[in-house]
Formats: C-alpha cells, structure tokens, sequence
C-alpha cells in the first residue's frame, strides 16, 4: 500500500503572490478583534471577574425557569443559569457580590440554602475580588513574559528579522484568538488563558520549522531571490506543517467532542488557535521577512575566501 | 549515524523499560498496590482535586488586627510607665500603624518620648508634637507576623485533622496566605464552617447596673461594653458585660459536644489555673450572669446559681447538633491568633471528579487511535514505528509524573492529549525529511541519516519554544493549569526520547534485520 501523501511531493504554491491579501484579511481580522475587545469586551468568568459558580446535577431534567425564579429572588444581583452538557446538569453563576469575601462566602451560603437537598452539588467555585483581581494580573504577565521569553530565544538562534517576524506573527495569533472569544462570548477562564498560551507555544513551533528551513536554503541556494527562495521553504515544509496540524487537530477534536463540558472552552480555543497558528506560520510569519528586508548574511570566511579569487 | 552502539542500544532499551516499570502501579487498582505488587514501584500519579473530588481554599490572615492588637498592648504598657512617672496622657484609637499616644502638657513631651523609646527594644519612635508613635521595625514586624501565620497554620490544621478526611495539605502561600486543600471531603459548607470563625471564647460577667438599652441611652458604666447576642430566639438581643476578661478561652483542655435535658450542648474542661479561677469567680459572682463571649458575639449568659469549682462546665445556646459539633470541635483546637478571610474556595464533589477522569480518558484513547491509524496510513512502516514510539511517551509521561508525584489534573489530561498530537510532530519532521532526501536521490541508509539529521536543530527549537511557554504558565499559574504546564513540559521532553531515539533504534533495527532496497515511505 502506498502511503497517504496529504500534500503532493511537487507541490509548488505562489504563496508570497498572495501576501498582499494575506496582510489585508490579517490586518482585518487583528483590528476586529481589538476594536471588538475594547468595545464588547471578553466574557471573563470567575477567575478573573470575582464571583460564584455551582454546577449542580438535578433528578431528571433541571427546571431552569423554577431554578431562575428561586435564586432571583435573593437578591444577589445578575444569576446567570444555563444547561451544561446534560438536561440534568446545570451551571449556576454570580456575578461578583458588592463588598468584601464576606459578602462573596454569604451568598454562595444562600445559594446552597435555596436549592436545598433536592439537587446535587457537584462543583462550587468562589473567586473573591483581590484573588480575582490578582489573577487577572497575573495572566496578563504571564502572556507578555512568554511572548518576551520566546522572541529573545529566537533572536539568539536567528537572525532579528526571523525573531520579529515570529512575535508578530505570535501577537497576531493571540489576538484573534481572543478575538473570537470575544465574539462567541465563551467564557474565558484561566483555563482558556492556557490555552491561548499553548496556541503561542504551538504557533511558534510551527513558524520555527518554517524558519529553520529558510535558514537552511539561504546558505544552499546562494543565487536565489529571496521571494522565491521563501516560496520554496514554505513549499517545502508544507506537507509537515499540514501533517502535524492534522494530527493535533485529530486529538483535540476527540477531546472536544468527548473530553467534558468543563473542559470544552479550552479545546475549542486550542481548536481555533492552532488553525490561526498554521495559517499565520505560512501565510504571515514568512512574508513578514520581506517587508523586514531579509538580507543573506554572507559568512566572513567565505567573504575573503570570495575577495582572494 | 543509523549505526547504534550495543550501550547505546541498550540505555534506549533500559529507558523504555523503566518508564514501563513506573507507570505500570497505575494500571492497577489502588487497593492491591500494597499487597501484591510489591515487587513494583508504589507511587500512584497523584490525582488533582478536580479530578479525585475535595476542596481548595486559599485564606488570608489578618494580619491588621495582630499588629493592631500588639500596638494596643504595647500603648497600655507605655501608658502604664508614663502615669508612675505622672505625665498626663491620653490613647488613640488602636490600628494597624503603631501604639499611638497624645501628652497632654508639652513639657512633659521630651520625658515621654524617653519613656516610650525604651518601652520595649525592637521599636522605632516618630510622631510630631505631642503626639508619640511607636512602630515595630522590620525584624520585630516580620516575628509577629510569622509568628501569627505559623499559629494559624497549626489552628487550621488541628480543626481539618478534626474532619477525619485523609491527606489533608496546609500550606502557607507568601506573606500572609493559607492554602487548605482537602482531598474526598462530601461537604464544603463545613470545611468554610470551621476555618471562617477565630473561634476566640472568653467568658465575662455581665454587668448588673444596667441593661444594654438603659445603657444606650444614657451612657456606658466605665470599663463596661454592649455586644450583641449570637442569637435573637432568646429576645435578648444585646448584652452589657464587663469589659474585663474573667477567664479566657486559652485555659480550655477540652471540649466535647453532648445533650443537656434533651438539647444539644457544648461541655468544656479548664486546666487547673482557669478551673481556680473559674471557681473563684462563680463563688463571688452569684446571683450574676456570666457571658459566654465567642468571636464577638454572646452565646449565652447563664445566671451563677453556684459555685463551679470543678473546672467542668457546660455552654447551653441555640445550638443544633451540628453547630454544637462543630462549636466544641473548634474550642478543642484553639482559637486562631486572628481572623482569616476566605479569599478562593473551588470544591469539586467526587462525582464529577470521576466523570471528569472517564470523559478525559476516553477521549485521549479515541485522539490516539485516530493519531496511530492516520500515522499508518500516512507513513506504513515508519508510521507503525512512530506508533510505538508515541506509546511509549505515553508511558514515559505516566512514569515520570508517578516519580515527581505531579498532580494531575483536568487540564493536565488535556495536556497529555495534546502532546499526543504534537509528540508525533518529530517524527512528522523526520519523515517528511526522508521523503524529501530519497527524491532528491539519495541512497536509503543516507536519506535515513539525513533525514534525522536534519530534523534534529528544527525538533529542538521548536520543542524548547512550546517549554518556554509551558514554564511560564507552570511559574504563573495555580492549581489545575499549573497541571496542564506539568502534563506538557513532561510530554514535550518524554516525546524528544521516544520520537528521535527509540523511532531510530527501531529503523536501525530494521534495516539492519532486511536490508530493504525500496524505501516506501
């Protein structure tokens, strides 16, 4: 049996005749999600906003009207109720009671009280506002430190250009991923800020590979214009690029579909972020090198070697 | 390069099976580990909270009122020497910034300050006027506050052993935080119940010259205050007591919940000083109330019909069986040095715990079947050795969390899914680069060659990105993402050894074994 081959072996894409548009849909989307983040906003969930959260399972399927009608009437402000996975599993959120702990730990008291022994408890989440506040903070360094972190590395193995190239491409990935959490209004926890850290992580493994073959090819193909030789690369690397998005993408897609309601946010971002990043690491990241003026570096050995002749 | 060393060889083998060896504990039930495999290593992966069920609370002592409370000390003791040394004075209300005192006469201020320096060594002096500030210097803050800190942990822990549960973990988290994280527990209103009260019990004589209403009125006795009652069933909502403390909580030995005609009651046991002067103040007081005083607010305030001299006593209150419980479970463990505040708590029960763990297992069987049949697909042999090799870092991941004892989360299991996917990446690298060099004309065993050599500086650089953001998210993040971190860091350094070691032993192993002449890759 011959083996699949997902990509053909003399695959041969213009991919840098089209990059116009790539900066022009990108650009788009970048900017969409920005505007949209500013003006719409992320649906933060406890983590981040200070609140209470209590899944509960109910006999049979949850009465989500009779629910909504007997914690609305407490008092606590905004109760947010909604199904979770299954008919009978319902999630129940509070938005960030006004006041100190106290007043967080006394609602999540009335809460329980109200719903009484008829339902099951399964989980139950209290985030207070300086906790809130403090990993909101944190989350952000943890972003901007790893985007730092990855740009230095690449900078110590490449040349700037490559290092510059990739955190923009980085930045753009992050962005619309937040982006279309923005849109969709899932809810983005600390769960979903890892995943947006991994996709960082994934999408620059993918522009790596991409780099070190351009690097590869500016010292073999000497005579090569830099577009076509960048053409080439990602020609070359496309197969693997393809390969390995397909797997992830395969495992993932197992994940999300059977891995949980808990845990369906973060592979849905993961989901979204590795198709970003692959798309980003191709179609971005490497035309980027042009508009940075990429320059073949000529090693100072052969230089002379070059001006003895 | 496709040449392998027999040690070489070997070590690759001896990894695989150490990494079988390790992992194996968790394919077994936990109940037989002890027992029958003893001839294998013990250690289980140590299951995350939102995967086994149980309770995390992150609590915040307040350290204020401990400095508050020592400043206010320290202002009677300074006060105490300005009056034998009959400078006219007056308090400031007690806070968190220092033992603050007003002189009255301006000459008297030089002498005080004097008097106030050397009060108590570890102290620094300020304030303008005729205002005097004492503050404790670094060295002195941090001794009270880990002091305080170092109490609270043993508090804390006292009344979580009392909850029975097993492995329960205290920890304290920077300056002034506690973690509780306690596995298997059904109830968390209880947990929150018992560490949200200082429980702090002193007992007091109510005064008898006035009711807390006349009081209000028309002016408080000396020495005299109103606190409110624990609970209005009685129609006693406030108190007038002593401020005086008559005999403190400390001096309690022991307390049990029990019944007292047919009502739930706290009985309680004085050591033999609190039980002197328990006896003694019940023989001179009688006729009089005694408050029972916790955290604040008055429990009751039984009438003194007799002397108590036997140090034993019972605090009768509107108490249910819990409450009484849960009350004399905290008067044994002792009262906190100050009141903590629940900043986080996330408890997951026990049930979806263990669906978490089944709908997580079952999906990261189903992504590796998916992953194993599309490798084949893709590459035939080479595929079935990427197979191999991707098991095999399933188990190494297994193994090196059951030796670190990483927790494992739910996350952390999407971690490990993940890696599945990325895992095969290297081989990925490496075979597209084969494919590359054999069209390129390169003879098998050279293609073979310079497929992994060529891979190898992408595979590393890649790799070491996708840590770099695994460590930050591991150094930043709390409790299940710092799992995922855990899960990812261990799948992507596991994955380098099976990916370009074992997959290259394997080829070797095979071309060594039948010298193929066509490369169907």
């Amino acid at each position: 049996m011959k083996p699949l081959h997902l990509i053909p072996d003399d695959v041969n894409i213009p991919f840098l005749k089209f990059r116009k548009i790539f900066y022009i849909a990108s650009l788009l989307m970048v900017l969409a999600s920005v505007g949209m983040f500013f003006t719409k906003g992320l649906n933060f969930g406890i983590d981040f906003r200070g609140g209470i959260l209590v899944e509960i399972k109910t006999n049979g399927p949850a009465d989500i009207n009779a629910l909504r009608d007997n914690l609305g009437s407490l008092g606590l402000g905004d109760v947010s109720i909604q199904e979770f996975g299954e008919p009978d599993d319902v999630l129940i959120q509070l938005q960030r009671q006004d006041g100190d702990e106290e007043a967080q730990m006394a609602a999540l008291a009335a809460v329980t009280n109200a719903l009484g022994d008829d339902v099951t408890i399964r989980r139950s989440e209290l985030v207070g506002p300086k906790v809130g506040g403090e990993l909101k903070e944190a989350g952000f360094y943890s972003v901007v430190i790893s985007l730092f972190l990855i740009m230095v590395y690449i900078w110590v193995r490449f040349e700037w250009q490559f290092a510059v190239a990739s955190v923009v491409a980085l930045l753009h990935d992050v962005l619309i991923t937040i982006g279309f959490f923005v849109i969709t209004g899932v809810q983005f926890d600390l769960a979903t800020l890892a995943a947006v850290l991994t996709v960082a992580g994934y999408s620059i493994n993918d522009t790596v590979v991409v780099f070190d073959r351009i690097r590869e090819y500016l010292r073999k193909f000497r005579k090569m214009e830099i577009p076509d030789l960048l053409d080439l690369s990602i020609n070359s690397t496309l197969s693997r690029t393809t390969m390995t998005s397909f797997t992830t993408l395969l495992a993932l897609i197992a994940l999300f579909v059977f891995g949980g309601e808990a845990i369906r946010g973060f592979t849905m971002a993961l989901i979204f972020g590795i198709v970003i990043g692959t798309y980003s690491s191709i179609c971005v990241a490497s035309p980027l090198l042009i508009v940075l003026r990429l320059k073949r570096k000529i090693p100072e050995a052969e230089e002379g070697q070059e001006a003895g002749a | 390069m496709l040449y392998f060393t027999k040690w070489k060889a070997a070590l690759v083998l001896l990894v695989c099976a150490l990494g079988v060896i390790y992992a194996a504990p968790n394919f077994l039930p936990s109940g037989t580990l002890a027992t029958e495999s003893s001839y294998l290593p013990g250690k289980q992966i140590n299951l995350g909270l939102d995967l086994r069920g149980g309770s995390h609370m992150l609590l915040e002592v307040d350290t204020d009122s401990v400095l508050r409370e020592r400043y206010d000390a320290l202002a009677d003791a300074i006060r105490t020497e300005l009056r034998q040394e009959q400078i006219r004075n007056r308090p400031r209300e007690a806070t968190a910034n220092g033992a603050e005192i007003t002189i009255l006469r301006a000459d008297d201020v030089e002498k005080a300050r004097e008097i106030a320096r050397t009060a108590e060594p570890n102290t620094e002096l300020s304030g303008e006027g005729n205002n005097i500030v004492v503050t404790y210097n670094e060295v002195a803050y941090r001794e009270l506050i880990d002091r305080a800190i170092a109490q609270s942990l043993e508090v804390v822990r006292r009344r979580v052993d009392e909850l029975g549960t097993t492995e329960p973990s205290i920890q304290r988290q920077g300056e002034n935080r506690i973690v509780v994280q306690v596995p298997g527990l059904d109830d968390p209103s209880r947990l929150r119940d018992i560490l949200g009260r200082t429980a702090k019990m002193n007992f007091h004589l109510v005064n008898n010259e006035k009711t807390a209403a006349d009081a209000r009125a028309t002016g408080l006795p000396p020495g005299t205050m109103i606190l409110p009652s624990a609970d209005e069933g009685d129609g006693i909502r406030e108190y007038l007591i002593d401020r005086r403390i008559v005999v403190s909580g400390d001096n309690l030995v022991d307390s049990q919940p029990t019944f007292s005609d047919g009502r739930p009651v706290v009985s309680f046991r004085f050591d033999a000083a609190g039980g002197a002067r328990f006896g003694d103040i019940t023989s001179k007081n009688a006729g009089r109330g005694l408050a029972i005083v916790l955290d604040g607010e008055v429990i009751s305030a039984p009438r003194i019909n007799e002397p108590i001299l036997g140090g034993n006593g019972i605090i009768t209150g509107q108490f249910s069986v819990q409450e009484a419980n849960d009350l004399s479970l905290l008067l044994r463990a002792g009262a906190l040095p100050a009141p903590m505040q629940i900043l986080e708590e996330r408890s997951v029960g026990p049930g979806l715990g263990q669906d978490s763990v089944e709908a997580g297992e079952f999906a990261a069987v189903l992504g590796l079947v998916f992953v194993i049949a599309f490798m084949v697909i893709s590459y035939g042999r080479f595929g079935v050795y990427a197979d191999i090799a991707l098991m095999m870092n399933l188990i190494l991941v297994l193994a090196v969390m059951s030796v670190l004892q990483a927790t494992l989360t739910l996350p952390g299991i999407a971690g490990i899914v993940l890696t599945v996917g990325m895992a095969v990446d290297a081989n990925v690298l490496i075979f597209e680069r084969i494919r590359e060099e054999r069209r390129n004309g390169r003879t098998i065993i050279n293609a073979i060659d310079a497929g992994y050599r060529s891979a190898m500086s992408t595979i590393l650089d890649a790799n070491i990105t996708t840590l770099i953001a695994a460590l930050v998210l591991f150094s930043f993040g709390s409790g299940p993402i710092k799992g995922f971190a855990v899960t990812l860091a261990i799948g992507i350094i596991t994955s380098m050894f099976s990916a370009i070691w074992l997959t290259r032993l394997l080829i070797a192993a095979w071309v060594k074994r039948s010298r193929p002449t066509e490369l169907v890759i």
